[in-house]
């Protein structure tokens, strides 16, 4: 028995098994349900760092499940890229466990909790499933996974109007599901394969071919409306507002990245990229999606009140870099998308946190409200802070690292109206963040007749910690910037195999 | 409804026949259609019709939730489980040619049955499950 060889399988399949545990736990007591939640993302989060130093040192994994072999059987397969991914996954989703506790045990009814970590857990399962599988099939199975759970979850809430933001995501989630599954079954009409690596081999002769494009077409907007790309996003902001903070947090720091990930995948190992860039322009259109992502979700949530909504504008501006990097086709652009999405995982990741800690103290999530919070939650509001100058991307933060790595490569491939829309996108996400930084610290504290000024907030150890750890990373990596560059940088070199198209 | 004299006979007649096809689609999964989605979907179907003619609180009595919650994690936990008993004696995950049973061939029937077994079990309460939950709402 080789446990080692088998990690590929088990990192999905050892949280699946507490999925049914948990509830059953939860009959016993319903306090152990965290303690298990955390044991299998740490277990997953283990393996998948043990197979993320394998691959960067050994190249690819290829597991064949069952022991079929790969065009017929189900074949997971690992390269830098999807186990960065995963890394991140993993990582923000248990820095999410470990800080939502306590906000769940806020924000979702005590009787709901073991379905509620029995269904986080899926939720985490699904997306490293889907980055872990090398056949499409598989995809769209873990993608329905996760965004079934995902809807669960939003729905936990206490808010009233969380059921109904649950149910638009699921009115949209599932026609984009339904674009995506379509699209395979074309492709499968006209390859007989769903295994990736056969498929790029067998699409390669079609090269032309009107279903090829179709095929294309649909899953594309499939997966830009699980993105949410700037018209699809409708979805998103009621969404990641109305859902508990610890599934917003988790939601916008893995979960449409997971869609990035596929999208990226898609484009470069399975269509051929001279074939897409040949008879139709879909890089370019992409490129103007993405763009038009980045400057509206910014400018959107300028007029924002609601901070959550703020934020979850925000992600729509942040997840347009990520499509920009893949759509430049080179290797520093990719680099920088594939950092971006560690980086974005980060500070969104953070940020939900904060403001959810914030609002559960204040009761309130306008914006107008977070006067003084400056002075009553003064480690709260430096995180803040810190991942707000990140996101706007300044120098010594891992969001600077991600734009400059952006900039490069719009440079070297020459799109230089791109670099024009990142540097326009920083200076407007300078303006919501700095407005609400500015409220935070120089307004209330003392209030309008000259009292002193209100009592300090309770902010608990168990989210102080995870909190700056969080806020700490953001910098470490931001001057330290080397190890996770190294390995965007051989993620993207593996996704792109040496093709470079200007 | 509740009391309609002919449904309920129907139904009595009936729910042993439904009960037996399910078995035996779950019995016949490995080697041609059928299999667990399908037995365990006629098996939920059989005990819908029972809470259709008597109603479905006397019904849920015959069938507590917690006991559908238990069986509903069971089947997975057959599923999973036989995937890493496979790991366990040395093969890759759900080969079950692996499994302690003499040969490769009966590995992989038995295996197959087992994860049937599991996948019958899950999807019956799951079904069962489902439908007292929207029977439920009507009445809140």
């Amino acid at each position: 028995m080789n446990l080692a060889v088998n990690f590929p399988a088990l990192l999905v399949t050892v949280p699946l098994i507490f999925v049914p545990v948990i509830p059953l736990l939860g009959l016993i007591n319903r306090k152990i349900c965290w303690y298990a939640a955390v044991l299998a993302i740490t277990a997953s989060f283990a393996m998948i760092m043990t197979i993320l130093a394998k691959v960067s040192t050994e190249g690819p994994i290829s597991y064949h499940l069952g022991n079929w072999a790969p065009p017929i059987g189900i074949e997971y397969r690992i390269d830098m890229l999807n186990a960065f991914v995963l890394a991140v996954i993993s990582f923000i989703s248990l820095v999410s466990l470990l800080f939502g506790k306590e906000l769940v045990e806020k924000e979702v009814p005590e009787y709901k909790h073991p379905a509620f970590y029995s269904v986080f857990i899926l939720f985490v399962v699904g997306m490293t499933g889907m980055t872990v599988t090398g056949d499409l099939f598989n995809v769209y199975v873990f993608l329905e996974i996760t965004s079934l759970s995902g809807y669960a979850l939003i729905a936990t809430s206490k808010k009233r109007y969380a059921p109904m933001a649950s149910f638009n995501y699921l009115v949209i989630g599932t026609l984009a599901a339904t674009f995506i599954v379509l699209g395979i079954g074309y492709l499968y009409m006209v390859t007989g394969t769903l295994n990736m690596a056969d498929l790029a081999e067998r699409i390669k002769p079609l090269n032309g071919s009107s279903v090829v494009l179709t095929a294309y077409a649909l899953i594309l907007m499939g997966i830009l409306i699980k993105m949410a790309v700037f018209p699809l996003h409708l979805w998103l902001p009621d969404a990641y507002t109305y859902s508990p903070s610890a599934v917003s947090a988790a939601m916008a720091a893995t979960s449409t990245k997971v869609g990035a990930y596929v999208l990226i995948r898609l484009m470069f190992s399975v269509f051929d990229i001279e074939y897409h860039v040949g008879s139709v322009p879909i890089t370019g259109i992409i490129i103007f999606f993405a763009s038009l992502s980045i400057v509206m979700g910014s400018v959107i949530a300028i007029a924002q009140t609601n901070i959550k909504k703020m934020l979850a504008y925000s992600s729509v501006g942040q997840i347009g870099y990520i499509l920009l990097a893949a759509a430049m086709v080179n290797a520093e652009a990719l680099t920088g998308g594939v950092m971006h999405i560690f980086s974005h995982a980060l500070m969104k990741g953070g940020l939900f946190f904060v403001v959810g800690l914030i609002v559960y103290n204040i009761g309130s999530e306008r914006i107008s409200d977070f006067a003084g919070i400056g002075r009553r939650m003064p480690f709260t509001a430096a995180a803040f802070t810190i991942f707000s100058l990140s996101i706007i991307g300044i120098p010594l933060t891992v969001g600077f690292v991600s734009k400059w790595y952006l900039v490069l490569g719009a440079i070297s491939s020459g799109h230089w109206y791109a670099i024009g829309v990142i540097l326009l996108s920083s200076l407007l996400t300078a303006i919501y963040f700095g407005k609400v930084i500015f409220v935070m610290y120089f307004k209330g504290g003392h209030d309008d007749h000259g009292h002193a000024p209100a009592a300090k907030l309770s902010e608990p150890m168990g989210m102080v910690i995870p909190m700056a750890f969080v806020a700490f990373l953001c910098i470490y990596f931001g001057i330290f910037a080397t190890f996770p560059v190294e390995l965007a940088a051989k993620a993207a070199e593996a996704v792109l195999g040496g093709v470079t198209w200007k | 409804m509740k009391n309609d004299v002919i449904l309920r006979t129907v139904a009595r007649c009936m729910v042993p026949f439904i009960l037996l096809f399910a078995f035996y689609v779950q019995a016949h999964g490995e080697i041609s259609p059928g299999g667990g989605f399908q037995a365990g979907v006629i098996f939920a179907s059989a005990f819908i019709l029972i809470a259709l003619a008597v109603g479905k609180e006397k019904a849920r009595e015959k069938f507590k939730q917690k006991i559908s919650d238990f069986t509903c994690s069971l089947g997975l936990m057959i599923y999973a489980g036989i995937g890493f008993i496979t790991i366990l004696f040395g093969g890759l995950f759900l080969e079950y040619g692996k499994l302690p049973f003499g040969s490769a061939e009966k590995g992989n029937h038995l295996g197959m049955i087992g994860i049937e077994l599991g996948v019958g079990i899950a999807v019956a309460s799951v079904m069962v499950t489902i439908f007292f939950e929207i029977a439920r709402k009507e009445d809140d």
